[in-house]
């Protein structure tokens, strides 16, 4: 099948500004869906609010439109009812990890087999450019007009920390990569993280004087390394792409399949 | 591996932004913005069919036929 | 032995009737005073085959068995007041996105931290208006096991019949009483079932056209019909709109469908009506205290009756107003600061003949409470 067999295209050209990363991740994402050879009705889409979260009602699987910062609450509720599905859960960088924390850190604990693909723009787009927890220290928004004093985090580190057994990272501008990182993601048995560093143009790469998609891509290519490259060990402050971690470890619902069996022996 | 041999440069021109994203990241120069701001194939005949501008529109707008 | 027979507390006369009525996906936080249906049901659900998830918090609980709903399958949460505050965004979607879900709120003082372990029927008008913007919801109680059962079973049934999530209103000396309960044979109580579409594959399915009948049969995901569900305004297909008709349409059905059919959801009991003078209206714990003051006065040839209200909303106002016309007066019997005594001053002709028997301090209303608020209405002083 082609891109086009996965999309309502009724609803295009589709709200995102000129130049949004986030077109690029939802390009991506089809590519990846599409050579995988998954069929439309085993794949749930779940998202949350934000530019990020109007992603699923584009597609054409069954889309579950939900609330800031919730979609991961939501689709733990339909995998652990389903668990043959495939979901996919979208979300901005604030909706994941301002409001949506909690959920992000706790199905990450889980490891409950989804895939969350972290649209990060370091931005509230949807709300006119208020700075989010991944602005980072210095940066200018319109709720930080002299400046952010909020430090960041790595949405990586955190990841791995709260036990996602699948973490990668690339950018809107990596787009091979960023299309066989999903692939991978969907794949994992467990919780996955796909970190995807994308473009706002019309908020914080203006607010912050980046320039435009072009050059806030050419950025993207410019402070990432593939992970393990000898220049990350010349210059540290570079960002790495790839998978950063892979595991093994018991999946929630088979767990709970495995206890369920215990429990109907009666033990 | 056989090389691809391009058919058309399939634009949707309702769909294009004109962000030049496909512009910027051709390695052959093959795309031009128009007068309009949508993407057209300026130079075809230099396309590889590498799909850099496929894959990295973010509209959806822009597809490589081959033969 | 009679195994259907139980003494149990009224926490686990929920977890029956919910596991009768079908409930097969629950999602819960510990809260005091509900946890004892959450402990149950991590016990019950697994040993046949049921899900049980134990969420992060509030919220999440809310939005798991929303998203298990739309997979088919019948679902239910279970909090307390600080909880049911946190649900109320999410319960808000479930109202805009009509998904069949039971919310059981087991009520605590309040506001805030309130009072954990005590009585109190505070939250009858935050179950109403808790979720933001025009809606309409379903709010049952019940004052004793027994009921506490059939209410639950009820709530299922309405959730299904008009996709939409019903509260289950209960109170702390309910729930943490133990009494006799007796479990019905299977098919005693009717169950309303799933109602899923009969469109085919490849033909186009509307998930939120009603039919004539106004019911809006769903598709469960994973099936084969692929949709959109939204907490924004939507059409007929799922898909976010601001079409203003369409909007007004919209919001017109949620309150409608509700609104219009609530004497198909309205669940009373009564004693003592046909000559009574002085009519008791309460429900809940409250309304035993009531029937106890009621059943004594008859005794003494007082006339005196009682209106049990098992469904809370939609009010019921008609038969509030058709069965007081006669009263010379009227107590409303609750553990609030007078919830539902506005609602039964609006509904009645003689506004100023209704009366509040109350308790607020956390503990259960006594007949003796009720017995001294009747005095002073009769002009006998206490």
């Amino acid at each position: 099948m082609a891109v086009k067999d996965y999309i309502r295209e009724r609803f295009f050209p589709h709200i995102w500004c000129q130049g949004c990363g986030h077109g690029i991740v939802m390009n991506a994402m089809l590519r990846a869906i599409d050579s995988l050879a998954m069929s439309k009705n085993e794949i749930v889409m779940v998202s949350g609010i934000g530019c990020s979260s109007r992603i699923s009602g584009y597609l054409d699987f069954h889309t579950l439109h939900t609330l800031h910062g919730r979609a991961l609450a939501f689709a733990t509720g339909v995998k652990m009812s389903l668990p043959a599905l495939n979901i996919i859960v979208p979300m901005g960088d604030g909706d994941a990890l301002a409001i949506g924390g909690n959920h992000f850190i706790h199905a990450a604990r889980r490891n409950i087999d989804l895939t969350a693909i972290v649209m990060n723009n370091r931005i509230y787009g949807m709300t006119g450019g208020q700075f989010s927890p991944l602005s980072g220290f210095g940066t200018k928004e319109t709720t930080a007009p002299y400046g952010n004093i909020d430090h960041t985090f790595d949405i990586s580190a955190l990841s791995i920390a709260a036990g996602a057994t699948f973490v990668a990272r690339t950018t809107a501008y990596h787009v091979q990569q960023l299309t066989e990182l999903i692939k991978s993601g969907i794949l994992h048995e467990g919780f996955s993280v796909i970190e995807v560093m994308s473009q706002c143009p019309t908020y914080f790469g203006r607010k912050n004087k980046l320039g435009g998609a072009v050059e806030m891509l050419r950025q993207f290519k410019e402070i990432t390394t593939p992970k393990g490259s000898k220049a990350k060990q010349a210059n540290p402050e570079l960002i790495e792409r790839g998978i950063l971690h892979q595991t093994e470890q018991p999946e929630y619902c088979n767990s709970y399949e495995q206890m369920t069996a215990l429990a109907q022996k009666g033990k | 591996m056989v090389k691809p041999i391009l058919k058309e440069h399939l634009i949707n021109r309702d769909w294009c932004k004109g962000c030049g994203i496909c512009v910027a990241f051709c390695p052959k120069n093959v795309l031009e913005l128009d007068k309009d701001e949508k993407v057209f194939a300026a130079r075809p005949e230099d396309c590889i069919c590498c799909k850099q501008c496929e894959l990295r529109c973010p509209d959806l707008a822009i597809e490589i036929l081959t033969e | 032995m009679n195994t259907n027979v139980k003494f149990v507390q009224g926490n686990e006369a929920c977890v029956e009737g919910a596991l009768y009525a079908g409930l097969d996906f629950f999602a819960g936080y510990p809260i005091t005073p509900s946890t004892e249906i959450m402990e149950h049901l991590a016990l019950r659900l697994p040993r046949q085959g049921g899900k049980f998830i134990q969420m992060e918090d509030e919220i999440a609980s809310m939005c798991a068995i929303i998203g298990a709903s739309l997979t088919g399958r019948k679902v239910m949460t279970a909090t307390s007041g600080p909880g049911f505050s946190l649900k109320q965004e999410a319960l808000g979607f479930a109202i805009m996105a009509e998904i069949p879900c039971v919310v059981v709120n087991v009520q605590r003082g309040g506001p805030s931290t309130g009072n954990p372990t005590h009585v109190s029927q505070g939250d009858v008008n935050q179950s109403r208006w808790g979720a933001h913007g025009d809606h309409a919801i379903v709010t049952l109680t019940a004052s004793n096991h027994q009921d506490v059962f059939k209410m639950t079973v009820e709530a299922f049934n309405i959730a299904e019949t008009y996709r939409t999530p019903v509260i289950l209103l209960f109170d702390e000396v309910v729930g943490h009483l133990r009494e006799k309960l007796v479990i019905p044979g299977k098919g005693k109580i009717p169950l309303v079932k799933r109602l899923r579409t009969a469109v085919k594959e490849g033909t186009d399915y509307h998930p939120y056209l009603p039919r004539e009948d106004g019911r809006l049969p769903m598709s469960d995901f994973g099936s084969v019909h692929r949709y959109n569900v939204t907490g924004l305004f939507h059409d007929m297909w799922g898909f976010p709109t601001d079409d203003p008709q369409i909007v007004k349409g919209l919001q017109r059905h949620l309150v409608d469908k509700i609104e219009n059919n609530a004497n198909q959801v309205l669940n009373y009991k009564e004693f003592y009506l046909d000559d009574a003078e002085c009519i008791l209206i309460s429900y809940g714990a409250s309304a035993r205290s009531a029937l106890h003051v009621v059943k004594n006065r008859r005794l003494r040839g007082e006339k005196l009756g009682l209106i049990e209200l098992q469904t809370l909303w939609p009010f019921p106002n008609q038969l509030i107003r058709e069965k007081c016309e006669k009263a010379h007066y009227i107590l409303v019997v609750e553990m609030n600061m007078g919830q539902i005594l506005r609602e039964v001053k609006n509904a009645v002709h003689f506004p100023e003949k209704v009366f509040l028997a109350n308790r607020i301090d956390g503990s259960l209303i006594s007949d003796g409470d009720i017995r001294n608020i009747l005095r002073i209405v009769q002009g006998k002083g206490v």
